[in-house]
């Protein structure tokens, strides 16, 4: 499926024959594109999926955290989201008691989390009482751009299935943009390869073949 | 700005085995740039890439006083702006001792080799002398500013010519200049020494050790950097892989 | 000296004719989105960070996202040598960029935040603050900043009595007038306007619609270098 690339300010389409999705605004009868990305319809909606831009957190989703602070009661947690995020001993799986927060977490420290609560100031509050979340131990993070996450994710999940094939690496991908792999240090840097390329070609199409043939080519 | 312990954690594990995250080895150096002429405004001026770290050096010149101590003598002044738009840790305003530290190693580099030939610049003795000044702007921040400025600045003096046209003085010449310095820079962490660091292994040096070779293989300035330490031996084993690696570098600044 | 004749301008360019313009978008590697622009003369880069969280906390915007430009000369870019930091001249370039970008960008989307946009020239030849917020709008959609529009700049005035259209160097010191206009291109709401020198009315709006004109032209080589950026990807 091919999709255009728009810009912000490209009309898109009508309120009367189309209903305004994400990466959009209104004016009048008009919908717009706001970001610089590819334009899609989807069950009458408009929207425009962005080819960058930061991490906009939504309630659910599993992220990968950097501990910025050990207060006495929580944590704040860098989410690559233009705000902080806040973990409260209430929600870690350890017993955690008064001021002894850094005994669990410290700064530098990489967390899997889940955003638990967001309100209309975009105060964030974070969980880890779901089963994927823990403490990252070993193996390496790699950043990409958030807008990117759904490429290496892909269809179904067919893209981290085909890297998880390729590698015999173990992939974990937050949603704000961190991607956690474990695996032989080669084939780790092999996938890590392979990530960078699936972000810097995101918008184009048949990337699922491309990437599988790069994964051949560079394992001989 | 902080490194996160997972990042720490593989650099530390990657360097036993002898390795980098980007796969280079510990002497090696990242792919180098060299645009020369890029700025028509100044004197002489040169844009110099070490991987993804991008500077920009220009060179003005001003007529002004010679220092007392050096009536005859030609001056010169260097300054590094890390500008805000090269990285996200850089603010705005008044140098700090970061961007402070980068100018005065660069400038030591350049002055103590006397790449400059300053006794060719004075005008009238004790009067009046050509002022050379060299501003870096960093635009790209991925490790290693000391070397990119160094040879920024390098490449931009050997671009450069002296405004007599423009100061009604006859016509432009080349700058006085005789070799140019090539400067090296080692980080430690965990007890691993790496030159040409990325900005990852930046920021998790404990110490740096900034070394300026001339062509002979002799120096001309040296800086150790941060609370880390070096013991002799990994200072003497810094200046001879310095020397070393300082003359590839030189070929390509000197094209 | 004659800044016009028989019809033509120094650099031998017709009263509406723009200078030779070259726009790369996303130059940069650690900027969130970044612009490269040459404009006759001009060099300009242009980078966005953000919108990220405003420190110190004074500064926030409980609505809002606040938009931080900064413009400024580097010292090598002007004939005599600038002193490094920002001049009166330069702090005032910044709060009219800032006020002009603000304009088009959907700040309420980021309350608290901050959104901080860096415009350096390097190399100068007249015409720098419409050439920046040229570039910093490709450098805002290029960053993914949520925009209505995307800001275009560019300036008109008066040479040897003669109206017109992107002053270089040498007209802007000797000239009679000269006319910055920034809009927003859909509407061509006026978001930048400063004007110094003498023009009557008619004049001025002559002016005016040169800086018009020559505004939709820049726009769409916005456009394209934004394009572009993604194009190459998509005929490999």
């Amino acid at each position: 499926m091919e999709r255009k690339i728009v810009i912000p300010g490209t009309l898109l389409g009508k309120t009367d024959t189309s209903k305004q999705g994400r990466g959009t605004f209104r004016e009048g009868d008009n919908i717009y594109s706001s970001r610089l990305g590819l334009v899609e319809e989807r069950s009458g909606y408009i929207n425009v999926i962005p080819l960058s831009g930061v991490y906009d957190p939504a309630v659910g989703d599993a992220v990968i955290g950097v501990i910025d602070e050990a207060s006495k009661m929580n944590w704040m947690v860098d989410i690559k989201a233009p705000y902080p995020a806040m973990l409260r001993v209430e929600e870690v799986p350890w017993r955690v008691e008064f001021g002894e927060t850094s005994k669990f977490l410290n700064r530098g420290d990489v967390i899997v989390a889940t955003v638990a609560f967001i309100n209309e100031a975009k105060n964030i509050e974070l969980s880890m009482r779901d089963k994927h979340c823990r403490k990252v131990d070993e193996g390496i993070i790699v950043e990409i751009q958030p807008s990117k996450v759904p490429r290496v994710i892909g269809k179904n999940g067919s893209m981290v299935s085909l890297l998880r094939q390729h590698t015999g690496c173990w992939i974990f991908v937050g949603q704000n943009g961190r991607v956690w792999i474990r695996g032989e240090d080669d084939k780790m840097a092999l996938l890590v390869k392979a990530i960078k390329k699936i972000e810097k070609e995101a918008h184009t199409t048949g990337l699922t073949d491309k990437i599988s043939k790069f994964l051949e080519s560079e394992s001989d | 700005m902080g490194i996160s312990s997972v990042k720490r954690d593989y650099l530390y594990r990657l360097a036993k085995e002898g390795k980098r995250p980007d796969g280079r080895a510990f002497n090696e150096y990242r792919p180098i740039k060299i645009e020369r002429g890029v700025i028509r405004m100044a004197e002489g001026s040169a844009k110099v890439s070490i991987g993804n770290t991008t500077v920009l050096a220009g060179i003005k010149m001003d007529i002004g006083e010679p220092y007392p101590d050096t009536p005859e003598e030609g001056a010169m002044s260097t300054a590094v702006e890390l500008i805000p738009l090269a990285s996200p840790d850089f603010e705005s305003g008044p140098p700090r001792a970061d961007a402070i530290e980068l100018s005065r190693v660069v400038d030591r580099g350049i002055r103590e080799s006397k790449f400059i030939q300053l006794d060719k610049l004075c005008i009238e003795p004790g009067e009046k002398v050509w002022i050379v000044f060299i501003d870096i702007h960093v635009l790209d921040y991925d490790g290693n500013l000391f070397d990119a400025c160094s040879l920024a600045a390098s490449a931009a003096l050997m671009n450069a010519k002296v405004p007599n046209e423009r100061f009604e003085m006859g016509e432009d010449v080349p700058m006085p200049l005789s070799d140019p310095p090539v400067s090296c820079t080692f980080v430690k962490y965990n007890g691993a020494i790496v030159v040409d660091p990325s900005l990852d292994e930046d920021e998790a040096a404990e110490a740096r050790h900034t070394i300026a070779i001339d062509k002979n293989g002799d120096i001309r300035a040296m800086q150790k950097g941060l609370s880390g330490s070096f013991t002799v031996e990994e200072i003497k084993n810094n200046i001879n892989n310095a020397r070393i690696i300082s003359k590839d570098i030189r070929k390509i600044l000197e094209g | 000296m004659d800044l016009i004749k028989d019809g033509k301008r120094i650099d031998g360019r017709a009263p509406d004719e723009l200078r030779p313009i070259k726009i790369e978008a996303g130059p940069l590697y650690r900027a969130d989105g970044s612009c490269y622009l040459e404009w006759g003369g001009n060099k300009i880069m242009a980078a966005v960070y953000g919108p990220k969280e405003a420190v110190p906390r004074h500064i926030q915007d409980s609505t809002k996202a606040v938009i931080n430009a900064r413009y400024n000369m580097a010292s090598f870019s002007v004939e005599d040598r600038k002193r490094p930091g920002p001049d009166r001249r330069s702090q005032e370039i910044s709060k009219i960029t800032a006020e002009a970008l603000e304009n088009v960008i959907l700040t309420e989307m980021f309350p608290r935040a901050v959104i901080d946009v860096n415009i350096e020239v390097l190399d100068a030849d007249a015409g720098t603050r419409c050439a920046g917020i040229t570039a910093a709008a490709v450098a805002l959609a290029d960053a993914g900043i949520p925009m209505r529009d995307i800001p275009v700049a560019c300036a008109a005035g008066k040479v040897d009595g003669v109206v017109v259209v992107d002053l270089l160097g040498d007209e802007d010191k000797k000239g009679d007038a000269d006319l910055p206009v920034a809009i927003a291109p859909r509407s061509e709401e006026i978001l930048l306007l400063q004007m110094d020198g003498h023009m009557t009315v008619k004049e001025f709006d002559e002016a005016l619609e040169l800086a018009l004109k020559g505004c939709r032209e820049i726009s769409k080589l916005q456009k394209e270098a934004l394009l572009k950026k993604y194009k190459t990807f998509e005929e490999e």
